[in-house]
């Protein structure tokens, strides 16, 4: 079972607004391909962020609250908060 | 215009650290509010997840009358696994479990709600649907919190936070200056496996009401520090794996592919074939310990749960030190309420509280253990190799003389791991678990 058909089993309540954005493209573009080679597009377990060749797309519907990216983002570039109240994911099981 | 809302005690955080305290401070006949930002408590949460009944008893003795639990533990089993095999050592039980449960499995939506709601019966206001987005500070001191709603300050003599990992206000409030580490925070994926209950009771081995827990250490977890699980629920298994998140990050190796090849495993593949994936959920476990807790309380604040790193991986234990802190934060609050001082100096009371329990004495005993989980997370290569090569050596029927047979096992264990190596691989690890 591929990760999107996983994703595609959650309840959202989905916001229009994001919750995440990332800071600044340049730590991105010159610094962490070389350093680090992007973990952030690894790590999440619901693939939010993907290179796409010039910047990280975020698909934010696709959060799961982990709040892993706060701590494995080596640049500390994420700004990632917390969904508005009710919105994001929801949980059935947990 | 109305005034902002003053309350004895603000809890933010529906989970079991908040429940509980909002609970015993309810009981206690404070005036309580409970705020969660779920739509529900536990729309956000996720657990392995065993609970564990004592400490639910000390808040609600009658929880077993109608607790959603899943499955009574009676068999526990740690696997030692390379990528074909297994050393197993495990214990089961064919007791009765008494009025309380030493262990049981829950799924946190249900329980969650369920834990909310005996809070709300005890007479504590349950808010859902609403952000916590700052402390408000008076002096210094904290004196209520903003929330997302329009209108939404509230004021309290004391707020407790249980906001869970990665805790916001824990900055806010002053009791955690730095950013947490990636080697002190694992990532946990999981899944809800539907089977029916006769096939879990079958392959289990355990009759209705009772489970199984399984806990695999080893190559399953391909290099990185932590280990994968297989948990019994009533209709569905949760089975899932974890590791540091400074491991995730150095090795590239994405959850999802590490949990699928931990269902691929040839020992776990039986135990789940046929189910039905329902719900997929991943989480961040504290796992930096006692060097890694913020300061524990301040001048118009507490902290419990997660949001206080109050984990003790080692030994599966989070929601129980949750719930035991909750508790003692509320019974901290009671008495500074009934003194009329909501000061640190006042409040310090809840950190003796804590010391005098087994939470902080734990999360102490095993303060080391973190870093040599980071720094050795080679050794989940080494041994299950050496292990399982040693026992299925001697259970190997081939003809060989026993004794030829026990040299043989003490040179290729040596050859892989000299003896002053195996030595000192003990003695490193019985000094941080010690």
């Amino acid at each position: 079972m591929k990760i999107e058909e996983k994703l595609f089993l959650l309840t959202y309540k989905h916001d229009k607004q994001t919750h995440i954005t990332i800071r600044s493209n340049e730590p991105c573009a010159n610094q962490c391909g070389a350093q680090w080679g992007r973990p952030c597009t690894t790590f999440c377990p619901a693939n939010v962020y993907n290179w796409d060749g010039e910047k990280i797309a975020v698909s934010y519907e696709n959060c799961v609250e982990c709040t892993s990216c706060l701590t494995g983002c080596p640049y500390q570039n994420i700004d990632w908060r917390l969904p508005r109240g009710g919105f994001g994911v929801q949980y059935r099981n947990g | 215009m109305s005034e902002a809302e003053k309350f004895d005690a603000i809890v933010v955080g529906a989970g079991p650290a908040g429940s509980a305290a909002a609970h015993t401070m309810a009981k206690a006949g404070l005036g309580v509010v409970l705020l969660e930002r779920g739509d529900y408590p536990g729309a956000k949460n996720v657990m392995g997840g065993v609970m564990y009944g004592r400490m639910l008893a000390d808040v609600i003795p009658d929880f077993m009358t109608h607790a959603p639990i899943e499955r009574v533990i009676v068999e526990e089993r740690l696997w030692i696994a390379t990528d074909d095999s297994a050393v197993s050592i495990g214990h089961k039980t064919a007791n009765s479990h008494g009025e309380i449960p030493n262990a049981f499995t829950v799924l946190r939506a249900p329980f969650d709600r369920w834990f909310a709601s005996k809070a709300e019966e005890a007479g504590a206001l349950l808010v859902t649907g609403t952000v916590v987005e700052d402390v408000i500070l008076d002096n210094g001191r904290v004196a209520g919190v903003r929330t997302g709603r329009a209108d939404g300050d509230l004021l309290a003599d004391v707020v407790v936070i249980c906001d869970g990992v990665h805790s916001f206000l824990a900055k806010r409030a002053g009791l955690q200056q730095r950013e947490i580490e990636p080697h002190e925070v694992a990532l946990a994926v999981k899944e809800i496996i539907a089977l029916p209950k006769e096939t879990i009771q079958e392959r289990f081995n355990v009759s209705e009401g009772e489970g199984a827990t399984i806990e695999i250490y080893g190559t399953v977890t391909q290099g990185m520090g932590g280990y994968a699980f297989i948990y019994t629920n009533r209709e569905s298994l949760s089975v899932g794996a974890g590791a540091l998140m400074s491991h995730f990050m150095k090795t590239k190796i994405t959850p999802y592919a590490l949990l699928e090849r931990v269902k691929q495993h040839p020992l776990v593949r039986p135990l789940i074939a046929g189910g039905q994936v329902v719900e997929y959920l991943a989480h961040a476990i504290p796992e930096g310990g006692y060097k890694a807790m913020p300061k524990l309380y301040t001048d118009g604040a507490l902290i419990a749960g997660d949001a206080a790193m109050m984990v003790n991986g080692l030994h599966r234990e989070g929601s129980n030190l949750a719930i035991t802190a909750g508790r003692l934060a509320a019974e901290t609050v009671i008495e500074a309420k009934a003194k009329g001082d909501f000061s640190a100096q006042s409040l310090s009371a809840y950190r003796e509280k804590l010391q005098h329990s087994f939470v902080l004495k734990d999360l102490q005993k095993y303060q080391h253990l973190p870093e040599f989980i980071d720094r050795h997370s080679d050794l989940l290569g080494i041994y299950p190799d050496l292990v399982n090569h040693a026992v299925h050596e001697m259970l190997t029927v081939d003809g060989m003389s026993k004794r030829e047979k026990q040299k043989k096992i003490w040179r290729d264990l040596t050859a892989r791991r000299s003896l002053w190596q195996l030595l000192k691989d003990g003695y490193q690890t019985w000094k941080v678990i010690r």
